[in-house]
């Protein structure tokens, strides 16, 4: 009795390890160890074509972080992460609210906002590319009518990460809208009722209600966006059909960099390797960032009264 | 989801790597010559369109015991990933694997992993300089030549109405001269009448068309690449000097990067008048130029014959059939085939024997005016002299350079002296 009794105290004890384990090997197979194998080749001279050459320490880091190209590129990832993440989010918040309300052919709507996301990334700069051409664009012809000039789409830095931005927020943008919708579906609607009744406005229980209520979900959505932003790779590769990003590098992100690092002109693994760990160290920092500021954000929601006080007003 | 491709390609290169790890040289069981009617299945790795559906059919045919299973990349740089981590890795690879001209630095630095392929049944059966860019200093053959592209130069023969130059193709030929500068001066004439229309396409489209017939472009070495430091490599500063000025001062360039939509738009706008071009080209134009009247192919090429592409096919030394795989490429590459190949897909012939062949002597193209493509092409193939050295770094200069033209032809953000004091630099910087 007592082993059957131990076992069964054992069994409650690890099953639930025993249950999360499969996701942690997979992760540690392919999230863990090629993190730290790339960490060992990014101490090596390692060639693509003829493998490792020797130690060299941090001879590879030093490198990337002499170049200017890596911080163009550093420089680059920001901007168009921030060109595309602000106004993506207001958009989507905005949307969400529209398709929060009392449409129509509700399903039709909400489904419409992710097609964008269904379309091949390729299709898309395709799409774009027709749009965003320096001499033949459709953009261009546009303004040229209207008596504007022609805006260089490929040869100015600022605007090419805007059009960039575009791209990504064109995919991304219904995707948080969904996300967004989902958590307004959630906040009970006797709160927002109760803020009606008190009085006020639209935007005022929009803004003052429905919004602080969304801050989890906002939260969320930053970090994710963050992750994903700062490895940026699809949309500026296929700006144009070399993938390089421009002949200055005018929207050459970090994982553009790393990959011709790699895969590119150099064929320098090492290389690419050790931008690849600063491009995580980068991404850490800013985690770190985010925690501090999700920590803050979520104190101030642990005052519920705030929020009464602002409804009651 | 944002990152998929570069993660799928972090863990490409990771499981690469990984196997790069625990590769062993294998002793090839395959090199003794097989019984000829020992059942095998052969692999042959392709990409894009080499136009050998049929022919594997006719290879089984009269081969019973053999089957092919062919693989086909979308394109030659899904294919080129694939080639070099399997081929470090030490398996994986298929019985046949073909390769891109673009590769062949690369392909010939691993020559040790490739069958050698020479024989007396292949010797004397390509171009000197095809076959000569695939065998290695100490004589071993690694590749079979399939197709190439030798270059004429299309032009828009309305347009030179207008602007009162020849339009007949063998008027035009002997127009354009022999040398750049001969291009380049009556691409002047042509501009000064032409009421705003460009001679060439884009700078570093002549780049391409130039470097090509230097015989050793960035390396001091014809047998090991030295690399010559590019501010010191006279030459390749004249030679991008001479074209930008003709591109900038003398606005023959209608500064167009090749492949972008400008540059595929501009031929429904008739923005320039002459291009570069090698066979498969032809093709490209016509998709471009749909419904445009005018093209034409003058059998002719400023500085001497000029190849720009082509395809081999190795069999890599870790295949457990070589012997076979050998004599499927052998006959893959055999003149009567490759001719059946180029009209199925228009794959020209790399093979001597193949370009006196009345089936392809006697091809002519509507679209270019129907100009005797097949006679003009073989002309421009024989003309070719130059097997210019490709080092493993040569992609990575000539990337430079192409930089350093296009900031200066096509985003006009600097100009040619300062675009070549910051190629100087990212030369360093790839050491």
């Amino acid at each position: 009795m007592m082993w059957h009794h131990r076992l069964s105290r054992w069994d409650v004890k690890s099953a639930p390890y025993l249950y999360i384990a499969p996701f942690f090997i997979l992760f540690a197979l392919v999230g863990l160890f090629p993190l730290l194998y790339t960490g060992w080749v990014a101490l090596n001279k390692w060639s693509l074509i003829t493998g490792n050459q020797g130690f060299i320490g941090f001879g590879n880091f030093s490198y990337v972080l002499d170049q200017p190209r890596f911080w163009d590129a550093v420089v680059n990832t920001f901007s168009i992460f921030l060109l595309s993440s602000v106004p993506q989010m207001i958009i989507a918040i905005a949307i969400a609210s529209v398709l929060d309300a009392n449409l129509r052919a509700k399903t039709f709507w909400r489904m419409g906002v992710l097609v964008p996301f269904v379309v091949a990334p390729v299709a898309v700069s395709l799409v774009f590319g027709q749009l965003f051409a320096d001499q033949s664009g459709v953009i261009n012809a546009i303004l040229t009518n209207i008596g504007l000039d022609p805006i260089g789409w490929h040869s100015e830095r600022f605007w090419s990460h805007i059009a960039i931005a575009s791209m990504v927020n064109f995919r991304w943008t219904g995707y948080n809208t969904l996300i967004f919708l989902a958590a307004m579906q959630a906040i009970p609607r006797d709160v927002i009722e109760a803020a009606v009744v008190d009085g006020a406005s639209r935007w005022r229980t929009f803004f003052h209600v429905t919004v602080p209520l969304l801050r989890p979900t906002i939260i969320f959505v930053v970090i994710t966006s963050t992750i994903g932003g700062l490895q940026i790779f699809d949309e500026p590769r296929m700006y144009d059909n070399f993938g390089l990003g421009g002949p200055d590098r005018e929207w050459m992100t970090v994982t553009m960099y790393l990959y011709e690092l790699g895969w590119g002109s150099q064929r320098n693994l090492g290389r690419s390797a050790a931008a690849a760990w600063l491009l995580f160290l980068i991404i850490v920092l800013f985690a770190v960032v985010n925690y501090a500021i999700t920590q803050r954000i979520s104190t101030t929601e642990g005052r519920p009264a705030k929020t009464r006080k602002v409804v009651a007003r | 989801m944002r990152s998929s491709l570069i993660r799928g390609a972090a863990t490409a290169a990771g499981l690469a790597l990984v196997l790069a790890g625990c590769s062993t040289s294998t002793p090839n069981p395959g090199a003794s010559t097989a019984p000829s009617d020992e059942k095998v299945t052969l692999t042959v790795a392709t990409f894009n369109e080499f136009g050998y559906d049929d022919l594997y059919a006719e290879y089984t045919a009269s081969h019973p015991n053999v089957t092919i299973v062919p693989k086909k990349a979308a394109t030659s740089n899904e294919a080129r990933e694939n080639y070099f981590s399997k081929l470090a890795a030490g398996s994986g690879l298929s019985d046949i694997e073909a390769i891109e001209v673009d590769w062949m630095p690369d392909v010939m630095q691993t020559a040790d992993k490739l069958m050698d392929l020479s024989g007396d049944d292949v010797a004397g059966r390509w171009l000197d300089w095809k076959a000569k860019a695939a065998t290695t200093p100490d004589g071993k053959l690694v590749a079979f030549g399939t197709d190439i592209g030798p270059e004429g130069v299309c032009y828009r023969s309305d347009l030179f109405k207008k602007a009162g130059l020849p339009t007949d193709r063998e008027e035009v030929a002997k127009a354009l001269g022999t040398t750049w500068d001969d291009y380049f001066n009556l691409g002047k004439q042509f501009v000064a009448k032409s009421g705003g229309v460009a001679w060439f396409d884009g700078a570093d489209a002549i780049m391409q068309g130039q470097i090509n017939q230097l015989p050793n472009a960035f390396s001091s070495s014809d047998t090991e690449e030295v690399l010559i430091p590019l501010d010191q490599n006279q030459p390749v500063k004249d030679m991008y000097n001479s074209i930008l000025k003709a591109s900038i001062d003398d606005k023959l360039s209608a500064n167009l990067q090749q492949w972008q939509p400008d540059w595929t738009n501009a031929f429904q706008k008739g923005k320039f008048a002459t291009m570069l071009c090698p066979g498969w080209m032809l093709g490209v134009i016509e998709g471009n130029a749909k419904g445009v009247e005018g093209w034409d192919i003058a059998n002719a090429f400023p500085g001497g014959g000029g190849n720009w592409g082509g395809s081999y096919l190795t069999v890599p030394a870790q295949g457990a059939h070589q012997a076979a795989a050998r004599e499927l490429a052998a006959w893959l590459t055999a003149p009567e085939q490759q001719i059946k190949a180029f009209k199925a897909k228009g794959t020209f012939p790399s093979q001597a024997e193949a370009l006196s062949s009345p089936d392809l002597l006697g091809v002519k193209n509507a679209f270019f005016n129907d100009a005797p493509t097949g006679q003009i092409l073989a002309d421009r193939a024989k003309a070719v002299t130059i097997v210019p050295f490709k080092g493993p770094q040569y992609f990575a200069v000539r990337g430079v350079l192409s930089d350093a033209i296009n900031r200066v032809d096509i985003t006009k953000k600097q100009t040619a002296a300062d675009s070549w004091a910051q190629a100087v630099k990212e030369f360093e910087a790839l050491g």
